[in-house]
């Protein structure tokens, strides 16, 4: 153990307003293409999905480049609307929730999200706090921090590993110290739902296992549901209770690891033959890549 | 994992609660954020009073020793003279001390107050676009966003609307139209799939530079002579002392922009994150693009229908500012305000005081000190706008 998740404070009251016994998210038949409507049928980036998460579960959204992963997280962050179908969370329709109560709901960390200017990691962190800070008609925007929107930050900080860095410019950190800041920011969103998008793409074997526990942590002792979109078929497959596996804009199979991630599922979906055994120690599926590509069949 | 040694040769944290070696992490006190915990790192109320505090008494001071230069000097002693005898009105017999209160009153006090408040304004729209584009390059003279107002000005000079209706000029609303369409039409150009690449935000704003300054050449070539040339001084940029109604409905104008401007510095904060984590944080993005780049032509075209084309302001004093006190527009946009306007007032003395008795505009010093910076930040400073 070598993150103190268990002081990581929990949604706000707020937010615990949602029924019990719900999924996080249920998503019927939902279709979003960006623009309007398509002219064809095929111009859909997103067709027909329907899927639920449940609650405190980590669910995996994989699929090739292209077959709408970043769009399906984006629609459960509300930051796209689907053209057709419904999405919900927590039983409420998700158009019905406002802007600051969804920000209290759910986190979003985009793939690449720096600040533009060189604030301080502690600055970047307590942006997390925006939708819980009272602001009233004559503080003309200012809204200083009060201590829990400190400790809030501060607790997400250690949980990331990053409370060092505090009075770092984050232009001036690398990769993967910035992007542990932009998950840290999420955290002190005080979120139940944490969406992420490719959150390991720029980090090294010892933070993406240490990002990918921390997130288990959370899931399994607060009851956070996380929702990554990846590329990475083996840490999706070791850390994900269950996996959406997405092709083309629509839901190819949805499942455990071991039920998803299969030598002839991959074939159809990535279209690439995959080598895969159980892992040394979980016995979880492990997609190996094969010395030699087999040729694209058309 | 990582042994407890890599800690210990870590920096000090800035949490209050000292550094634990990783095994007993899990025993220390919950953090209340009651001990401060990010004591240097975020911004206090505290250093934002001494900040602004400070500037706002060299900005005084400044206007004291600008109001002194001149083609004539005029001493502390006589400028505290005038000032009293202006302020508790006691009659004076002096002759020499009505002159220079003529001097001080009429002619360098408006003009010092002119170059402080465009400075301010100039500055403070700098602040909100680099947020908003999130790009430290922007600045209402690169975007075009000054010849847009220009040319909106130049068009109503040209058609004669140019005089006052009810004694309000109509001027700054021309110039306010012109500058909102080439904000418009800049970022329309640059953004691509809600991303706003750097060089193609400025590419946008040469080009429309170039297009507009053209419009303003053809404009000017087909004016009659004596009025062209009175246009020319005008777009190089030059602070010109308006009467005093106008100075105040001006002031009130540019107030009421800047009120609107600071009601949004958190919003500015966490733009500077991006559009979509922004809006991912509960913050309505259109509305506050829409706030900016309404509040930003509004300012830019009432600054640019008094003073023309000044230019880089808007660019070298946030950049500085920043560099100094960090990013947080909370403190950051009135700093760089006071800045800018302390900027501009020493640049428009050194341009009526350095060539006496002609007069340089003052378009041309702020332009001779922003270009090269400009340069130093695309050439040396790559790495930070990336």
């Amino acid at each position: 153990m070598r993150f103190p998740v268990d002081r990581m404070p929990v949604a706000d009251a707020a937010a615990c307003a949602y029924p019990d016994g719900c999924h996080a998210y249920d998503v019927q038949g939902a279709s979003f293409c960006y623009g309007k409507s398509p002219v064809r049928e095929s111009r859909w980036v997103l067709g027909d999905v329907s899927l639920h998460v449940e609650s405190g579960e980590i669910l995996g959204i994989v699929g090739p480049n292209g077959s709408g992963k970043t769009s399906l997280l984006k629609l459960l962050a509300k930051l796209a609307v689907p053209q057709r179908g419904t999405l919900s969370l927590f039983g409420r329709n998700l158009v019905d929730l406002s802007r600051e109560e969804m920000a209290r709901t759910v986190a979003f960390v985009p793939q690449e999200s720096a600040p533009a200017f060189s604030f301080t990691v502690a600055e970047t962190v307590l942006m997390g706090r925006y939708p819980h800070r009272r602001q009233s008609r004559w503080s003309l925007g200012f809204g200083w921090e009060d201590p829990e929107d400190c400790a809030a930050a501060a607790q997400a900080m250690a949980t990331m590993d990053i409370s060092h860095l505090a009075s770092r410019a984050v232009t001036d950190l690398s990769g993967g110290e910035r992007q542990r800041a932009m998950i840290a920011r999420a955290l002190a969103q005080t979120p139940r739902v944490l969406l992420l998008d490719e959150p390991t793409a720029f980090l090294d074997l010892q933070h993406q296992l240490e990002i990918c526990s921390v997130l288990r942590r959370l899931s399994d002792e607060q009851g956070l549901t996380v929702v990554i979109v990846s590329h990475d078929l083996n840490l999706a497959s070791q850390y994900c209770d269950r996996i959406v596996m997405l092709k083309e804009g629509s839901v190819y199979s949805m499942g455990t690891p071991s039920e998803v991630l299969s030598v002839e599922a991959l074939r159809a979906v990535y279209g690439c033959e995959v080598l895969i055994d159980p892992h040394p120690e979980s016995g979880l599926p492990r997609v190996t890549l094969p010395r030699q590509a087999v040729p694209f069949r058309s | 994992m990582m042994p407890s040694a890599g800690h210990s040769t870590s920096p000090a944290p800035a949490l209050a609660s000292p550094p634990l070696p990783s095994t007993s992490r899990h025993t220390s006190p919950p953090i209340t954020g009651r001990e401060r915990p990010f004591q240097g790192a975020i911004l206090t109320p505290g250093r934002w009073c001494l900040i602004v505090g400070s500037l706002s008494v060299l900005a005084l001071i400044l206007a004291g020793v600008c109001l002194q230069l001149g083609t004539e000097y005029i001493g502390p002693g006589k400028l505290v003279g005038v000032f009293s005898s202006a302020l508790f009105g006691q009659p004076t017999d002096n002759d020499a001390l009505k002159t220079t209160g003529v001097i001080l009153l009429q002619v360098r006090l408006p003009r010092v107050f002119l170059g402080f408040l465009v400075g301010v304004c100039l500055a403070s729209v700098g602040v909100a676009l680099q947020a908003l584009l999130r790009n430290p390059l922007a600045d209402p003279y690169v975007l075009g966003v000054s010849s847009g107002a220009a040319l909106g000005v130049a068009v109503a000079v040209l058609f004669g609307i140019g005089t006052t209706v009810l004694a309000f000029s109509l001027l700054p609303v021309c110039g306010f139209l012109g500058g909102l369409v080439a904000l418009l039409v800049v970022y329309r150009m640059a953004a691509t799939y809600d991303r706003l690449p750097i060089h193609s935000v400025l590419l946008a704003g040469v080009i429309l530079n170039a297009i507009f300054s053209a419009l303003i050449m053809f404009i000017t070539s087909i004016m009659e002579p004596n009025r062209s040339f009175g246009m020319m001084a005008w777009l190089m940029g030059s602070l010109t002392a308006p009467a005093y109604p106008a100075l105040a409905a001006l002031s009130v104008y540019l107030l009421a922009g800047l009120f609107l401007l600071f009601k949004q510095v958190r919003v500015l904060n966490i733009l500077a994150l991006g559009e979509e984590p922004a809006r991912s944080l509960g913050i309505d993005t259109e509305r506050a693009k829409r706030v900016i780049f309404l509040v930003s032509a509004l300012l830019t075209g009432a600054v640019v229908s008094f003073s023309g084309m000044i230019g880089f302001i808007g660019m070298i004093i946030p950049h500085a500012v920043r560099l100094v006190i960090g990013a947080d527009h909370r403190v950051l946009l009135p700093a760089s305000a006071l800045v800018g306007g302390i900027f501009l007032m020493v640049a428009d003395t050194m341009a009526r005081t350095f060539f006496v008795p002609s007069e340089v505009p003052v378009g041309i010093i702020t332009a001779l000190a922003g270009g090269p910076f400009f340069v130093y930040l695309l050439v040396w400073r790559k790495d930070r706008l990336a």
